[in-house]
């Protein structure tokens, strides 16, 4: 969690946010995840058989969550595509040099 | 006509003779006569308001709610009606001195002017007639924005910068001071209309009268005492039509207007004096009337020294207000009126000899009054009628306020008042001296402006037969503490 | 047509969504926006029923596939939402509209179909927002609505290629803020087993006490949304974003986003953490007041010395988004009302600066600054005259509904003895003033001399609806108050299931 924040905000390349974007949100699905388990639980799928089920509701709300993670990893590389158009760089300091000296 | 119809109607004219001023705007002439017509009209209708407020008449009507517990309310008070009368009668006189003045000068925009003239006037009207402290405010908002084209008229670097000063200062002040004020007297006591002996009394924390106060007289920034005060000078760089009508009659005698309609209808005077309240109000204007003369000898501008004399003179009414004995309550509602006819008798004289001689300073004024004897006659008249002397009729105003000094066991303040008159004597005569004393350095070309000229000699006589109708006006003042 | 009663809460926002699909694919540019009128003028109506609905039942509770909560997801309509979603339906209306010429100006016109099914994408998920009783479900229209406000912003990349710059940015820091709030989610999950908000209350009152996990969920919850609501001084991604933005999506968000957020924020605070008082005190004492008054100075400094208008606006967008989580801060009932006043009202003022600066963009084709709008009082009389009424509101003159605002807040403050505050917020309104003059200062009184221009009555018929209600609802401020009375009280007198 802390290791994808910490790439988010030092990293200088603009993919490489994305991709700490997404660890961050992988580890908190993670943790998700860990809350279904139940302990002598298993898969949650109806057998005939009596046994303990984990949790499936947070698997559920995960998929949810994981489908919202892709589109924004997506739209994210979509934007990075039209930055790089326009600045012909995906480094945030050369952006930030760039900005600067179109204003002057 | 109705009372209440009357009310309206009489806020009305001033509106629709700006509207009439902009459609006719290609007739100079006719665009000009707007302001005359409007002004005799707002005159009778003030004056008729103002004899049916002496037989106790009520003239109130009340259009829509605002807050809870206030209405959008227009009732006129004692006080309310002579500050009408002052305004609506003054403006006939300066309209006509507008013409003369802007026509002289040569100023451009006449137009937009006249317009913006027009809509102050109902402002300061409004105000008059306001029913609640609500009202007031809205009011006065409108005030200082509609005088803003007018303070800033002449579009160079010098007015716009005094603009600047104007606004931040007004609308600084009734933002961040007035209006909390406002809000807490609505909180302490549900309701802001205007009572005879105040809301206050029973409803708001005693110990916090004080502090009230002094948001009152800081937050409404048009009665300009000290430190309030930067604004007024500043102004001066307005043609002379705004510093005479506005900043001698309505913005700053809506300023101390308001201020004294506060104390009288909302804090109510016997609460104020029993608190001791406005102590320290009573030392701060007493130091703004002794401070604001020195600095006035310190100037050779005559509209800077003038302007200096008016914040001088605008302490007297809100040292009256803050001694709060009935005398010197009585001396301040006065003082509104034979300031009013006093200052601007000075102004109309000080803008006639920029508009026929071309001459700012006094100075320069060398030998001035042997080429336009009028204009020095009439503010001769007018200073006289400031400084005090009998039988001008701003003797009596200082009378009143010196006995209500003496009521309130204030000696000092007495001592203040004739200090000031000594002052006065000085400041304000010496531009006459001066311009009588030699023959001109030099040869002065005059221009010709009769329409400046004469307002001020027909003001300046007022100061000398008003003073005569003491006694009217004495019953009339009698009934500004009771509504 | 009994369909459109009894599913009316999904209607409203289900049918937009529904039609963002069938336009996103339209290669003509003057059918989407017909479409999405007409999708929008049916909202308001749905809405309406809503409010009636609400005044006869008092609360309506809508179960998405008759699952019954706490199992299945759903939208519960009552006093205290229907304010809002009213005020949203109806402005939504008129930006679509102001937003036909404007809008295509600033995207190449075969786009409009995708352009206009990202902005029904917005509404619905926005008003979904408004309408949810599930804090997962929360997350989903969050996400939905930060997706296709980052597209919708982009898309001013034809004008200032650093318009994508704010959307990237908007997009990293707004998925770590809805993250947060998942991570919160989690916890309160974890600890009751329910995300039915009105099951989660129940279930919560069993931790009287209160658990460290419940304390860390609702930290993380509210801290989530103080990102996407924009408070100080989480709110680096709102000045960047809304001023590269087109104007008619400026208009859009600036309004109603953060607000929406700010409602859902309020009711998690109030409703469903109500038992922590403890915790609540801290939070709001110490975090949020704080917090909204620093909110409320840096905006307006920093909107002083802005000279990009639409920058100034964003920043007194901040300041703006200060006051009404001061309001809400203050934890009794005037608060409350005061800060849902001044949602509503804040939508229209803020509404209307931006569609009169929106219109002076689409004039100039260029950006909007101090300098470039020297004379435009002369040039667009109509515009600007009603760009005055809205900033007269701002600084909160009277007759306006600003003053309104600002009058409540300050009854707030004063029934909270709150004095200081009542002074700093009277400095702040006095300063506000400083960047408005500012902007009237080159409007009118430039050196600059122009002739009038006609104006499009397309743009100035909308934002002189704004202007009018403004001054409407500044003197007959009543259904306003009455609104947010309702909200309040519901919200303090009991918890409706």
């Amino acid at each position: 969690m802390v290791g994808g924040l910490f790439i988010i905000i030092t990293s200088q390349n603009y993919i490489k946010k994305i991709v700490g974007l997404a660890i961050f949100q992988t580890s908190v699905f993670v943790f998700f995840v860990s809350l279904a388990k139940i302990i002598d639980g298993t898969a949650p799928i109806l057998m005939k058989v009596e046994a303990i089920y984990s949790n499936p509701l947070p698997h559920v709300l995960i998929l949810t969550a994981i489908v919202v993670g892709v589109a924004t990893s997506a739209l994210g590389l979509a934007l990075v595509l039209q930055i790089y158009k326009n600045y012909n760089t995906i480094e945030e300091k050369e952006i930030e040099a760039e900005e600067l000296k179109s204003e002057r | 006509m109705s009372n209440s119809s009357l009310i309206i109607f009489g806020l009305l004219v001033p509106l629709l003779s700006a509207l009439g001023s902009y459609v006719f705007q290609k007739n100079i002439n006719l665009r000009d006569s707007f302001g005359v017509i409007g002004g005799i009209i707002t005159f009778i209708i003030s004056l008729i308001i103002f004899d049916g407020i002496q037989n106790f008449q009520e003239f109130s009507i009340s259009l829509f709610p605002l807050i809870q517990g206030v209405d959008f309310t227009f009732r006129v008070t004692p006080l309310g009606s002579i500050f009408s009368l002052v305004a609506s009668s003054l403006w006939i006189l300066a309209s006509i001195y507008t013409i003369g003045y802007m026509r002289g000068a040569a100023e451009d925009n006449q137009t937009r002017f006249v317009i913006f003239y027009s809509i102050a006037i109902h402002a300061a009207l409004a105000i008059a007639w306001s029913g609640n402290l609500l009202v007031l405010f809205i009011f006065y908002e409108i005030l200082t924005f509609s005088t803003f084209p007018l303070v800033g008229h002449k579009q160079n670097a010098e007015s716009q910068a005094a603009g600047r000063v104007y606004l931040s200062i007004l609308v600084g002040t009734s933002l961040m001071l007035f209006l909390p004020a406002i809000f807490w007297i609505w909180f302490q006591t549900g309701t802001l209309d205007f009572k005879s002996g105040g809301i206050l009394d029973g409803k708001f924390p005693t110990e916090y009268l004080s502090f009230l106060v002094a948001l009152l007289v800081f937050g409404i920034g048009k009665a300009a005492i000290m430190p309030i005060h930067r604004w007024l000078p500043a102004a001066m760089v307005a043609p002379t039509p705004v510093s005479a009508l506005l900043h001698a009659v309505a913005v700053v005698k809506a300023g101390v207007f308001s201020f004294l309609v506060v104390v009288v209808y909302i804090i109510g005077p016997e609460y104020l004096f029993e608190s001791k309240a406005s102590d320290w109000l009573i030392w701060l204007a007493s130091f703004t009337i002794l401070a604001s003369s020195i600095i006035a000898i310190s100037k050779d501008d005559l509209k800077a020294r003038l302007a200096y004399s008016t914040i001088s003179q605008l302490s007297y009414i809100i040292l009256g207000a803050a001694l709060a004995t009935t005398f010197a309550i009585k001396g301040a509602s006065f003082h509104i009126i034979t300031h009013a006819i006093g200052k601007i008798t000075l102004f109309f004289c000080a803008g006639a000899i920029y508009v026929t001689a071309h001459v700012k300073k006094i100075s320069q004024l060398n030998g001035l009054g042997y080429k336009t004897p009028l204009i020095f006659f009439a503010y001769t008249l007018g200073a006289l009628s400031i400084i005090g002397v009998p039988p001008f009729v701003g003797s009596w105003s200082k009378f009143y306020l010196i006995l209500g000094s003496l009521e309130a066991d204030y000696l000092f303040v007495a001592i203040i008042l004739g200090i000031s008159s000594l002052l006065n004597i000085y400041y304000l005569l010496e531009p006459v001296f001066v311009g009588f004393r030699k023959k001109l350095t030099k040869d002065i070309h005059l221009t010709n402006a009769p329409l400046a000229v004469w307002p001020p000699v027909v003001t300046g006589l007022g100061c000398f037969v008003l003073f005569f109708f003491a006694n009217y006006f004495d019953e009339i003042i009698n009934g500004v503490l009771f509504l | 047509m009994n369909f459109l009663i009894d599913d009316a809460p999904a209607l409203v926002v289900v049918l937009p969504l529904i039609v963002s699909a069938i336009i996103a694919f339209m290669p003509s540019s003057r059918w989407p926006w017909i479409i999405s009128m007409i999708t929008l003028v049916v909202h308001l109506f749905i809405s309406f029923e809503l409010l009636s609905m609400v005044q006869t039942s008092g609360v309506i509770l809508y179960e998405f596939g008759n699952w019954q909560p706490p199992w299945g997801i759903a939208f519960k309509i009552d006093g205290i939402n229907i304010g809002l979603q009213i005020i949203f339906s109806s402005f939504v209306l008129i930006t679509t509209f102001y937003s036909r010429k404007i809008f295509l100006s600033e995207i190449h016109p075969d786009d409009s179909g995708k352009a206009y099914s990202l902005w029904l994408l917005a509404v619905g998920s926005l008003n979904g927002i408004i309408l949810t009783n599930d804090i997962f479900n929360l997350f989903v229209f969050l996400e939905i609505s930060a997706l296709s406000s980052i597209s919708l912003i982009a898309l001013g990349a034809g004008m200032n290629r650093k318009a994508l710059l704010a959307a990237f940015n908007y997009l990293i820091i707004g998925a770590i803020g809805a993250t947060f709030y998942v991570i919160g989610v989690g916890f309160a999950y974890s600890m009751t087993g329910t995300l039915n908000m009105s099951d989660l209350v129940i279930q919560l009152s069993q931790y009287s006490t209160g658990q460290l996990a419940i304390f860390a969920g609702m930290s993380f919850m509210l801290i989530g949304l103080m990102v996407k609501s924009a408070v100080f001084p989480l709110h680096l991604w709102l000045p960047p974003a809304y001023s590269y933005a087109p104007s008619a999506v400026s208009t859009l968000f600036a309004a109603l986003a953060t607000k929406a957020i700010l409602y859902f924020f309020v009711r998690l605070i109030y409703e469903v953490f109500t038992f922590y008082d403890h915790y609540l005190i801290i939070f709001l004492d110490y975090v949020l007041m704080p917090l909204s008054v620093s909110a409320i100075f840096v905006g307006t400094i920093i909107a002083i010395y802005q000279d990009d208008i639409k920058k100034l606006l964003a920043y007194s967008s901040i300041a703006q988004i200060g006051y009404i989580t001061l309001a809400f801060s203050m934890n009794d009932q005037s608060g409350i009302t005061a800060g849902f006043i001044h949602i509503f009202n804040h939508a229209l003022i803020k509404g209307g600066l931006f569609m009169a600066i929106g219109y002076f963009a689409f004039s100039s084709q260029d950006r909007v600054t101090l300098s470039s709008i020297n004379g435009y009082g002369q040039k667009y009389p109509i515009t600007s005259f009603a760009l005055l009424i809205c900033g007269v509101s701002l600084i909160g003159i009277p007759l306006t509904n600003g003053f309104v605002s600002k009058l409540y807040l300050f009854q707030a403050l004063y029934y909270n003895h709150m004095f200081i505050t009542i002074a700093l917020v009277a400095i702040s309104s006095a300063l506000a003033v400083i960047y408005f003059w500012k902007i009237v200062e080159s409007l009118w009184f430039s050196s600059i001399k122009t002739e009038v221009v006609s104006e499009d009555p397309a743009i100035y018929i909308p934002l002189w609806i704004v202007a009018i209600s403004i001054i409407i609802f500044g003197v007959f401020s009543a259904p306003i108050v009455e609104l947010a009375n309702m909200a309040s009280i519901n919200l303090f007198g009991g918890i409706s299931n």
